[in-house]
């Protein structure tokens, strides 16, 4: 094959067609100036429109095209192709670990429904002031590096532990809302949320293998998050039994 | 579906009201409607979260007295009035400025984490066409922000207090085409599940467009692929007008090449704007604020720069965005998505060289002209008649608030207040008994004509070249400049582009995440939309505000002090009055507009 062909190795799958997945290779003209993966399928579609994927913002932000791109997980709008082609062949497939619906398109309603899970909204029932609730900035830059995430998945489906109980385990990407929310000053509910996340699996599914960090195209920390809800709801135990007058 | 669907057989789910689209301005509305207790549902064509507010990057403005507390929302309502180049309506305005504390606060409350001052209060910056004073007490800083992510921070905020309050949300359901009864009033919509191509008839008392803007009529524009148009063009079809649409922003800071948006707030913080000799060419044209005088203003200067060869870069066709004099901490602390974005898409770290931009369409003052409940009207013998049953919201909407040209944080503010508004007043109309008559089997059979007509398709065009084909033609004949001889050549192209677009090929059938049907639907969509933006553009014979015409280059208050009515019908323009009548100061006469 000449250095100026491009192969690309795609997962297909249409379950009004096929009875199985599998992967077909495209042969494309290598682009003259480097383009997002996301250009790249832009151009397959053009000549073969079967291709299905979701994508919107094209620049990082909305977190519709996570997928997998050469073994990893990441958003196809922002990962040039320089960056993941081996011997100039660029493998794509869905993001791991969820039912695929069609070809990179997969079905995230568990997802969707962790995220739920853990109440991803401020509790504050005090009356509200007429104006802002007063934050201060050094308050504020806590939520810095947990509010930012763009629910695509990349972290969540390159976990094991959620591959494995993805019904218990809430997985990297809600924990890290779970903690968004604790660590935020103008929430009063930490005591329930901490209560909600203390069971075997919620939380401690999670063995630190950081497979959640290098994947999160955002650069967030999801771990650390987790960590940090550790430290919480020990604290948070120690707590309890000082108030029942248990040692 | 099958490739030929009847009525009989699509299955009704009904709604009290229904919203289209789950960006900002939807959202807004759900949650107002869903603590009422009415059977709502918004359907998106994207998971809420991937709607196009999540890019919105600078903020929200808004006279809360933070930065400033002897700030006055009059004064807001008079920088929006004039940034409007005198068209945007003064009733609109003024509920907007007015109610926009409210509004904010709320958001606020709901745990949207507003970057803070040293006090706690919401950290506020400077944009472009904010004075103090009415225009005599020198620059304000009214733009509430979330570091340089506010929609994404407000996008989510508004998800997350949907999920709170249960809202039902039909995700990835497509709207193809309004249903009306024989009375002309509006009853629902067809669409279909993206994921399954079920597809259904959503009836309903009360529906919203809140489908956003349609940037991706042009070549080069910060929007989404998603937007597409898609209310704006419903509408249209059914019969109803658009208002202003030959008002479409060029935001004078898109990344070369790629479009990606680079925040008004880059020179809200001190940044500015240098051709290829290094000179900060802003102090020439807008001798007073600079880098932060109306978009219009900057983004016409940047195209003459280039025109006039003092572009920036091999082919002299950018321009440069210099922010290295800020300091990597500053830079870090309040523009990070900036730094992030400029590196992935311009290949530039901003604290060490400056970013390469060029004016990029950016957003759509037109759009589905309401009153400021969000009720659509249609005109009838020269009086605005409200449209039972319709309502529109945001970008989709034409209030108007933005006129001839939008000030930069005002689109988040007209999203939140509007929503809202529209929310309170369908709320109202139900629970009074308003609503409107059911539509015949007859009457959804018609709307599912253009669907079947697309799924029967056995040859025609494929959708991506006449996609291309319609978005050269804006882009060459549509664009910051414009000229009456061109804009002709530009609208004879459309006629070619027409035939194309009513008879696209759909090769592929399947009902599974079809994107092609998604796709071919969206760009009839698009065309709808350029149509009435050519048709508009052409009419208008002066220049104000983001319309600039090299033939005629003056504003002419005599004959285009006025809302531009497009009829889709007859494809034709008539004018309407702007509103100057706010109900709590006096109006604001037009003025010679500089900066």
């Amino acid at each position: 094959m000449s250095s100026n062909t491009l192969e690309v190795s795609m997962y297909r799958y249409n379950p009004e067609q096929d009875k199985f997945p599998y992967m077909k290779k495209y042969s494309i003209e290598k682009p003259a100036r480097d383009i997002m993966v996301l250009d790249l399928l832009h151009l397959l579609k053009e000549s073969d429109d079967s291709i299905s994927y979701r994508r919107s913002c094209r620049e990082g932000v909305c977190g519709s095209d996570g997928m997998n791109i050469n073994g990893k997980n990441g958003l196809a709008c922002i990962t040039p192709i320089s960056s993941v082609i081996k011997k100039d062949k660029i493998e794509l497939r869905p993001l791991p670990g969820l039912p695929v619906i069609r070809d990179l398109v997969v079905d995230m309603t568990q997802f969707y429904a962790q995220y739920e899970k853990i109440k991803p909204f401020l509790q504050n029932d005090t009356t509200a002031p007429e104006q802002e609730r007063l934050q201060s900035p050094e308050d504020r830059a806590k939520l810095d590096g947990l509010y930012e995430c763009i629910l695509c998945a990349c972290c969540s489906t390159s976990c094991p532990s959620f591959w494995w109980n993805p019904d218990k385990f809430v997985g990297p990407a809600a924990l890290l809302q779970a903690y968004r929310f604790l660590a935020d000053t103008r929430d009063l509910e930490t005591q329930n949320r901490l209560e909600e996340l203390s069971d075997p699996f919620s939380v401690y599914r999670c063995h630190g293998i950081m497979n959640c960090v290098s994947a999160c195209p955002k650069s967030l920390n999801p771990n650390k998050a987790i960590g940090e809800i550790k430290s919480m709801l020990l604290s948070n135990k120690k707590q309890v039994i000082t108030s029942d007058g248990v040692r | 579906m099958n490739n030929s669907n009847l009525a009989k057989d699509i299955k009704t789910i009904e709604f009290d009201a229904l919203i289209i689209g789950g960006g900002g301005s939807g959202m807004r509305t759900s949650l107002e409607l869903a603590k009422s207790g009415l059977k709502t549902a918004v359907v998106s064509k994207v998971f809420p979260t991937r709607s196009h507010t999540v890019s919105a990057q600078g903020g929200i403005t808004c006279a809360i007295g933070s930065a400033d507390p002897d700030d006055d929302w009059r004064w807001h309502m008079y920088d929006t009035v004039k940034g409007a180049d005198f068209i945007g309506d003064q009733d609109a305005i003024e509920y907007l400025c007015s109610e926009g504390p409210k509004a904010v606060f709320e958001l606020e409350h709901m745990g949207l984490p507003f970057s803070r001052f040293e006090n706690g209060r919401i950290y506020q910056r400077p944009f472009g066409g904010q004075s103090k004073d009415y225009g005599k007490g020198g620059q304000a800083a009214r733009t509430c922000a979330a570091a340089d992510r506010t929609g994404h921070a407000l996008l989510h905020t508004l998800y997350q207090n949907n999920i709170k309050e249960g809202t039902n949300f039909l995700n990835e359901w497509f709207a193809v085409d309004i249903v009306k009864n024989s009375k002309n009033e509006v009853t629902g919509v067809i669409a279909f599940s993206i994921e399954y191509g079920e597809l259904a008839y959503l009836k309903s008392q009360a529906t919203v467009m809140a489908t956003g803007g349609a940037g991706r009529i042009y070549a080069s524009t910060t929007n989404a692929l998603i937007n597409t148009g898609d209310g704006l063009a419903m509408a249209l079809r059914a019969g109803f007008p658009a208002q202003d649409m030959e008002m479409w922003q060029f935001h004078p800071t898109g990344i070369y090449g790629a479009g990606s948006l680079v925040t008004e707030g880059c020179r809200g913080e001190g940044g500015y704007l240098v051709n290829k000799d290094g000179e900060r060419f802003m102090e020439r044209y807008a001798p007073n604020v600079k880098d932060l005088a109306g978009r219009d203003v900057v983004a016409r200067s940047m195209v003459l720069e280039i025109l006039e060869g003092r572009g920036c870069g091999e082919n002299k066709d950018h321009i440069f965005l210099k922010l290295d004099h800020l300091g990597a901490d500053v830079l870090n602390a309040k523009l990070p998505g900036i730094c992030e974005l400029s590196k992935t898409f311009a290949h530039v770290d901003p604290i060490y060289e400056p970013i390469p931009v060029v004016p990029t369409c950016h957003y759509m003052m037109g759009g589905t002209p309401t009153n400021i409940h969000g009720q659509a009207f249609n005109r009838v013998n020269n009086v605005d008649s409200i449209v039972p049953g319709l309502f529109a919201a945001g970008e989709a909407a034409c209030v108007s608030v933005h006129g001839a040209n939008r000030l930069g944080g005002n689109s988040l503010l007209d999203l939140v207040v509007f929503g809202r508004a529209t929310g309170m007043h369908i709320q109202q109309e139900l629970k009074s008994g308003g609503g409107v008559e059911s539509a015949t089997k007859d009457d959804i059979e018609a709307s599912l004509q253009r669907l079947n007509h697309l799924n029967e398709s056995s040859s025609g065009y494929e959708t991506a070249p006449v996609k291309k084909e319609l978005q050269e033609c804006m882009q060459n004949y549509f664009g910051v400049f414009r000229r009456g001889e061109f804009m002709e050549k530009g609208l004879k192209e459309l006629d070619e582009i027409r035939e194309k677009v009513n008879n696209l090929h759909l090769k592929d059938k399947s009902n599974a995440f079809n994107t092609s049907r998604v796709e071919a639907i969206e760009l009839q969509n698009l065309f709808e939309v350029a149509e009435a933006t050519a048709i508009a553009a052409f009419s208008r014979n002066e220049s104000r505000g983001a319309h600039a015409r090299d033939d005629f280059p003056e504003r002419d208050d005599d004959n285009w002090l006025c809302h531009s009515l497009y009829d889709p019908i007859s494809k034709t323009i008539s004018k309407r009055d702007v509103n100057f009548s706010p109900s709590q100061v006096e109006a604001f006469p037009p003025v010679v507009r500089t900066y």
